[in-house]
């Protein structure tokens, strides 16, 4: 099966390290890395559908990320300012807290989406050097604004009292927030892949990235569908920012540029347009830093990039991208 | 004589700096085929173009059933009920067949489900290719789909540009007999160099040359008028 290969090679990278360590230490790093790719699953996600799909080299993703991560920060602070909500033992109010917060992230940056694309995305489609510069230029107006709004300092995030801390499986340490992410980016895979495949909009979304020009003579209004997918990615983006937030338990002005860079490696090694591509290259950069963190820590850094290159050289399309 | 559908009236149109259509005049009748002939270059595909709304004219008129739609959106001169089969059909490679005859659908009713139905009985090849992708149907089997993608919706206008270019002979031949078991359903007009074809399926011709309108009448008068079928066709 050629669709299996890129699994076999995720599984057999993933266990490769188990050569140089203890079962137990490996456990460890492999939970905290599949944690740490769901999150960043969360942002590329998003620009799957805006850069993969769309084909808009999207730079503004960061700092809808970091705009999530803020309206769900806020969000957070006044239900425990006010109803003591993250503070509360109760798991039943974090819960509600948490949700509340994911709330304000998805719906600000849904609303930030639209105007972007109306306002600066839409007169540039299919000219990349005019989008990297006004998506740049819109990173900074944002940064800025974020900056005015909620000062230019870190601050801490009010992460409800379930969610600190961690599990102790087995010897194994599982930090609790991980483990929300995780679910959360299952749930979202889940959710595109019915989205894209299983509905109508999907469909006439699928067929507008092949021509839109079609499908607008078959009767359909192809900008109104990429203003929604475009705001729908930005929603992704603000969900990966809360999530990262709540993880780093602090915010700020320029956290989203940090893992802008993150997310195009993932798309671009999964393959463009392709959502199990970015799940699968999110899992391999999250283990593959983790386990090399240990082994050489020098070399962690560079890890993502080298798997960029290496996954590039074998597949130019990426893991599961359709050449185009 | 039958009522108008289409008025098309000393339409110009360019692309960038070329001013391609110079005062293009046609009309298109209710339930009959109108063929637009002329040389490559002459203008018919940036006519089709103009008509569907994908190319903005600078002046002239479009009326669709009185309606003025020059310079109106796509996706609402389609909504009025007017399909294209544009040159080189543009199905959806990367989706199926299915999908394809789906995505076609305005609406999602049981009136269009019986049509998309009826397409598959009529074309047999979509039926069994119902679930391959597109792209890798052949060149006769794409025209079929973007036919019967048209189809899909109960049309007043039909534009079909070019339908048999590309195809082998005995494609072209089941090409005519599926166009001939539709098209007493709706109104056509059509692009069309392959003269045999027009011949058989035309009840009326224009001729534009150089993005003007340089003749028009009954096909069994193109038919038998040797001269202008020299001068504007090469034939």
């Amino acid at each position: 099966m050629k669709r299996a290969a890129p699994v076999v090679i995720v599984l057999a990278l993933a266990l490769l390290p188990l050569l140089g360590m203890e079962p137990r230490v490996y456990l460890t790093l492999t939970v905290a890395g599949l944690a740490m790719g769901m999150l960043i699953f969360l942002v590329a996600s998003g620009l799957t559908l805006i850069f993969g799909l769309m084909d808009v080299l999207n730079f503004a993703h960061g700092a809808l990320f970091s705009w999530g991560a803020y309206a769900g920060f806020s969000a957070l602070l006044l239900l425990n300012r006010r109803a003591g909500w993250a503070e509360s033992p109760s798991v039943l109010l974090n819960a509600l807290a948490l949700l509340v917060a994911l709330a304000a992230a998805v719906l600000v940056a849904f609303v930030l989406g639209i105007v972007l694309e109306r306002a600066i995305v839409r007169p540039v489609y299919g000219q990349h050097m005019f989008q990297i510069l006004i998506t740049l230029g819109a990173t900074i107006v944002l940064e800025e604004m974020i900056r005015i709004v909620w000062g230019p300092n870190d601050q801490v995030m009010p992460v409800p009292v379930s969610f600190q801390g961690s599990w102790d499986v087995a010897d194994v340490i599982v930090l609790r927030v991980p483990v929300i992410a995780i679910s959360l980016g299952l749930a979202v895979y889940a959710g595109m892949l019915l989205l894209l495949h299983k509905t109508r909009v999907g469909l006439i979304v699928r067929a507008g990235v092949e021509s839109g020009e079609m499908v607008q003579v078959l009767g359909h209004n192809i900008h109104r569908y990429f203003t929604g997918v475009f705001a729908l990615g930005s929603a992704l983006a603000a969900l990966g920012g809360l999530m990262w937030a709540v993880f780093r338990q602090s915010v700020s002005p320029a956290m989203g540029g940090e893992q802008l860079i993150f997310a195009f490696i993932v798309v671009i090694i999964g393959g463009l347009g392709s959502v199990t591509g970015s799940l699968v290259g999110a899992l391999m950069v999250g283990l593959s830093y983790n386990y090399v963190a240990f082994l050489l820590p020098k070399a962690a850094l560079g890890v993502n990039m080298a798997l960029m290159v290496l996954v590039l050289l074998i597949r130019p399309t990426g893991l599961f991208g359709a050449s185009r | 004589m039958s009522e108008i559908v289409l008025e098309v009236e000393g339409l110009h149109t360019y692309i960038g700096q070329h001013h391609i259509l110079q005062g293009v005049t046609l009309t298109a009748r209710r339930d009959a085929v109108t063929v637009l002939m002329g040389r490559n270059g002459a203008g018919k595909t940036t006519t089709m173009r103009s008509i569907i709304g994908l190319l903005h004219p600078a002046r002239g008129a479009i009326r669709f059933e009185g309606q003025a739609i020059e310079g109106m959106a796509p996706y609402r001169v389609a909504r009025l009920g007017v399909g294209f089969v544009p040159e080189g059909q543009g199905i959806f490679a990367t989706l199926s067949v299915d999908e394809n005859l789906r995505v076609a659908m305005h609406r999602d009713d049981a009136e269009r489900r019986d049509r998309l139905a009826r397409m598959l009985i009529l074309f047999p090849d979509l039926d069994r290719f119902r679930h391959a992708r597109a792209g890798t149907l052949s060149g006769g089997q794409k025209q079929m789909l973007a036919i019967a993608r048209a189809f899909v919706n109960p049309q007043r206008l039909l534009l079909i540009d070019e339908p048999s270019k590309g195809l082998a002979p005995i494609m072209v031949e089941h090409l005519i007999a599926a166009l001939r078991a539709v098209k007493h359903e709706t109104t056509v007009l059509l692009v069309e160099q392959n003269f045999a074809m027009a011949e058989v399926l035309a009840d009326h011709f224009f001729l534009i040359d150089d993005g003007r309108t340089v003749g028009e009448g009954p096909m069994s008068a193109l038919v038998s008028d040797a001269g202008l079928k020299k001068r504007y066709l090469g034939i």
